[in-house]
């Protein structure tokens, strides 16, 4: 079978498994978890088929696997759609394949599977004592969508499509933040979710129309690798004339990906997000959702950067995503440091990792942003899932225990090294390949690239703020793995912790491998040493997807001097302070900051500034002016205005037409019928004589005419 | 003025007196008998005329027959109409009224024909032979046998009919009595 | 020697005396009566135009014969009728007699 056919093959099985389930299999929780694992597994297979063929191609690049059919007519043309495998698509179809796969089978065990229903739970909020989900069904019909959207934009061979994507998996999104209706923080938390991208969605939107009513097409092949349309569009000025048409389109596009890679200013749904499931935590907010934002960004490289040349001036677009992408590396850095709720600091370290990505395209760095997507989503998702094995953990201990405390509080771990060994020496794993540990983790190889790609053009700025992020990355990690692991259980919950059970664990190793190995992938040739042991695949493999290949960057011990620097002094620094927090102590780092600590906190106060300036004013549009003005006051005004004039004339026309002149007419025919029958009756006396009387009366009046008038 | 003018005038003036109180008198009885006594000058008056057969049919029928059979009548009704004061109607001035002008009406139209000053012709045939001729006309297929003939189905009719209608309080099948 | 006129002038008299009495009297058999007088005077009439236009035709007393006829036949059964009447209602007034009235 053509490698084509299996292509457009993959999407399929998971909206299938969701259309089966939403429609009948969802009674069943044994048979929806089966096609949902077995419709991935399904997707899988034919993912690594792909994979392995598209690696083995030469020249992926120029001869990508590609069918596509003619969807919408236009006059004589059609608008096309279809997939295609590129290298840039075949290695995140790797990456996403894996990391669903691995959430889905960890799905199983962290709705407690197995464990009877407990009939204290109700559908809408977590269950409470460690009984299977409520909604265990549909949390699989949910996510099998979910999948099946995000590989939908990844095979995707246009923009449509690949936003098509885009907006399934924000829906999924939406309904998967609040998967757990029941809580007031999760409804409020998935309509901010879906708010806060869609303001990013609209601009995409409008560079997409953009880009078609400039190019049109939204194909890939038919743009990004086309020198004349690139250079094209590099050339015309767009509307604002400081940026040409390319420039402009990927401004939109960027600002599409802002909001769903949780850039800043639209960071603030990610953190909340973390109110739904971890599975969800870990698919959507590490592996696949926000990166199909870096992914849009990477694929539209061409279009970003045309009018670029390697080694010259950043264009205004690249300006600006590479300001935005470091920007909010070192902001959400600094946010993490003070977050005490296990998932939120993952969240924030989340935003940040994605901001290195971000300004990796900015600066021009193809494939370490490709690089850093892929090695990012595998220990991200790698230690979200540690998180929700170390929540239940905790919360065993609780139900134990009988206490009541928050689970997701770090304060409230502690020591659990010795309980929850295979999540800890995993979560050890991803928070090294997090904070870039030098050589055997797989961050610090891409995160490298990046700094090594900063350095070596000259982009100070860029530069510097990446290496202050990158110091507090590592600080907050080892932060956040000597609370939760190291030192001595803090709470009685912790203490009575135990390990996850092997649906949950068994992801965990599985992603660990990829979290070590899948930097070696991507060793630069010129590396001391084991530069040049294994070929720098994935270099020669990704640039494939850009008309030129970009250079390989000369090796510079700088910028890999300054990584491990900051890699191993944050770690160093991190344990130091927080090896030894005790029970109920309160946050090391607190003292120290002081106020800056509070408002770390506090994020910034971005939350309650949004709420001051857009929030309450749409509230306030929508309650008073549309509302209360417009709909009750103008429209239902006019309305009830019609009705009353309505009336009005109505009772009008009846009291002073229809029952004077139509009644008072009919009446007064029949009381004119009747007084002057009245009057006439006097004739009938019923005497014949006055009849006969009347009779000759007549005759004689008509005899004398007859005789005298008539000669 | 010839003895049968004075005849005539006499006559009539007898005749219409009678007939005035057979229209005024307030007693039935008087009445008819002043009737009988204007049947009488008619009869005279038809003498007059040379009609004589009919002044013996005008005696037979309307005094023997007609007149008789009033009285009766009026004898038979006698109880209802005892004690009452009128014998006009109320409105017995649009009787006179449009009995005289009727009256003016008649006399203008008969005295405008032209032939009222004529004079009676002679006679061309004597009683007999006129009488002779009278009654074969009336049997006479092309004269006026059908005239004849309905009149005489007329009474017949008028005959049975009487009876019928003054049977006396003959309760019929379904009818009731009032 | 007597002019046509004298005669007609006379049936008119009468008549019209009959038409009074047959509209204004109140008993029935007085306007029977009073009916009578009116056929007489026309049965006068006819004679008399018979007499002076035509002696030698028939159909002047053949059609007086038929008045006659006629009026003998209508005078039995209208007296029949008063005495039917005068059985149910106890009267002759022709006011009382006024069922048709409205």
């Amino acid at each position: 079978m053509h490698i084509e056919t299996l292509i457009w093959l993959i999407p399929l099985p998971p909206v299938l498994a969701f259309a089966m389930i939403v429609l009948f299999a969802h009674r069943s929780n044994r048979l929806s978890h089966f096609l949902a694992i077995g419709s991935m597994l399904i997707s899988w297979g034919l993912a690594m088929v792909v994979f392995g063929n598209a690696v083995t191609t030469k020249d992926l690049g120029h001869h990508p696997f590609q069918v596509s059919i003619p969807w919408l007519p236009m006059g004589e043309t059609a608008f096309r759609i279809g997939v295609m495998i590129d290298p840039l698509s075949a290695v995140t179809l790797f990456f996403v394949a894996w990391t669903c796969l691995a959430i889905f089978v960890y799905s199983i065990g962290y709705h407690n599977f197995g464990k009877p229903r407990d009939p204290g739970d109700r559908p809408g909020l977590p269950p409470h004592a460690g009984g299977i989900e409520p909604m265990y069904a549909r949390f699989f019909a949910f996510i099998s969508l979910f999948a099946f959207g995000m590989l939908t934009l990844v095979l995707s061979d246009n923009l449509l499509l690949l936003f098509i994507g885009w907006e399934i998996m924000g829906l999924c999104s939406y309904l998967l933040i609040g998967f757990w209706y029941g809580k007031p923080s999760a409804r409020d938390a998935m309509v901010k979710a879906f708010m806060t991208t869609r303001v990013g969605d609209v601009f995409m939107l409008l560079g997409l129309a953009y880009l078609y009513s400039a190019t049109g097409t939204l194909s890939y092949r038919e743009i990004l690798f086309n020198e004349h349309v690139l250079s094209a569009l590099a050339a015309t000025p767009s509307v604002i004339p400081v940026l040409s048409t390319a420039g402009m389109i990927g401004l939109l596009l960027f600002i599409g990906t802002v909001g769903k890679s949780a850039q800043w200013p639209l960071h603030v749904w990610l953190p909340d997000a973390m109110e739904g499931p971890t599975p969800v935590s870990a698919m959507i907010h590490a592996a696949a959702m926000v990166s199909a934002g870096v992914y849009l960004i990477v694929r539209f490289f061409p279009l970003i950067t045309a009018g670029w040349h390697e080694g010259g001036a950043l264009t205004p677009t690249m300006t600006v995503i590479a300001f935005i992408g470091a920007f909010t590396a070192l902001f959400a850095a600094t946010i993490a440091l003070a977050q005490n709720d296990i998932k939120r600091v993952l969240a924030y370290s989340t935003i940040s990792q994605l901001g290195y990505m971000v300004a990796a395209v900015g600066i021009g760095a193809f494939v370490a942003a490709a690089f850093h997507l892929i090695t990012h989503a595998f220990f991200k998702a790698l230690l979200f899932l540690g998180s929700g094995s170390v929540i239940h953990g905790v919360e065993h201990g609780a139900r134990e225990t009988g206490e009541h405390l928050d689970p997701n509080d770090m304060m409230n771990m502690g020591g659990l090294r010795k309980k929850m060994p295979i999540t800890f020496w995993t979560f050890l794993i991803g928070g090294f390949a997090l904070s870039g540990f030098p050589l055997i983790t797989a961050g610090f190889w891409s995160k490298d690239e990046i700094l090594a790609d900063a350095f070596a053009h000259g982009h100070w700025a860029v530069f510097l703020t990446l290496a202050l992020a990158a110091l507090l990355t590592a600080f907050y990690t080892m932060r956040q793995i000597a609370l939760t692991f190291l030192g001595e259980p803090r709470t009685e919950a912790a203490k009575h912790a135990h390990e996850s059970v092997w649906t949950m664990t068994l992801p965990l190793v599985v992603l660990a491998v990829f979290a070590v190995g899948a930097g070696w992938a991507g060793i630069p040739e010129h590396f001391p040493v084991i530069g040049g042991l294994l070929p720098n695949w994935m270099h020669e493999f990704v640039s494939g997807s850009l008309l030129e290949h970009p250079e390989a960057l000369e090796f510079n011990p700088v910028p890999l001097l300054v990584s491990v620097a900051v890699a191993l002094g944050g770690l160093t620094l991190g344990w130091l302070a927080y090896r030894r927090v005790p029970a109920g102590g309160e946050d090391p780092l607190k003292r120290p900051l002081g106020p800056v600590h509070t408002v770390l906190k506090n994020k910034y106060y971005f939350d309650e500034f949004y709420a001051a300036v857009f929030v309450r004013p749409a509230y306030w549009l929508a309650e008073t002016f549309t509302y209360r003005w417009l709909d009750r006051g103008v429209i239902d005004g006019f309305l009830h205005w019609v009705g009353r004039t309505a009336l009005r004339v109505g009772s009008f026309l009846r009291n002073y037409v229809d029952l004077p002149i139509v009644n008072g007419a009919g009446d007064a025919v029949g009381e004119g019928v009747k007084r002057s029958g009245r009057i006439i009756r006097v004739i009938q006396t019923g005497r014949v004589q006055e009849y006969l009387i009347i009779g000759v009366v007549f005759a004689g009046v008509l005899i004398s005419y007859l005789l005298l008038l008539r000669p | 003025m010839t003895i049968l003018q004075i005849i005539f005038l006499l006559t009539a003036f007898l005749t219409l007196l009678a007939a005035l109180r057979v229209v005024t008198s307030p007693s039935m009885v008087h009445a008819a008998l002043w009737l009988i006594l204007a049947l009488a000058g008619v009869a005279v008056v038809f003498i007059l005329l040379n009609a004589t057969f009919l002044a013996v049919v005008q005696v037979a029928v309307y005094i023997d027959a007609i007149a008789i059979m009033i009285i009766i009548v009026v004898m038979l009704t006698r109880g209802a109409v005892r004690g009452q004061g009128h014998t006009v109607s109320k409105t017995w001035w649009a009787a006179a009224l449009s009995a005289l002008v009727m009256l003016t009406g008649l006399l203008v139209m008969l005295l405008q024909a032209p032939v009222r000053g004529a004079l009676p012709p002679t006679l061309p045939l004597d009683q007999e032979a006129f009488l002779e001729r009278l009654g074969q006309a009336l049997v006479d297929v092309n004269q006026y046998i059908l005239p004849f003939e309905v009149a005489s189905v007329l009474l017949v009719a008028a005959m049975v009919g009487a009876i019928i209608v003054a049977w006396p309080l003959f309760v019929r099948r379904g009818e009731e009595e009032r | 020697m007597i002019p046509l006129s004298w005669f007609l002038i006379f049936a008119a008299l009468l008549f019209c005396v009959g038409l009074y009495g047959a509209l204004a009297r109140r008993n029935a058999i007085a306007i029977l009566m009073a009916i009578e007088l009116m056929l007489n005077a026309v049965n006068i009439n006819l004679v008399a135009f018979w007499r002076y236009l035509g002696p030698e035709a028939v159909s002047g007393q053949a059609f007086a014969l038929v008045v006659f006829a006629v009026a003998a036949s209508e005078a039995a059964v209208g007296l029949a009728l008063m005495i039917s009447i005068y059985r149910r209602r106890h009267t002759v007034a022709v006011e009382e007699i006024d069922m048709m009235k409205w």
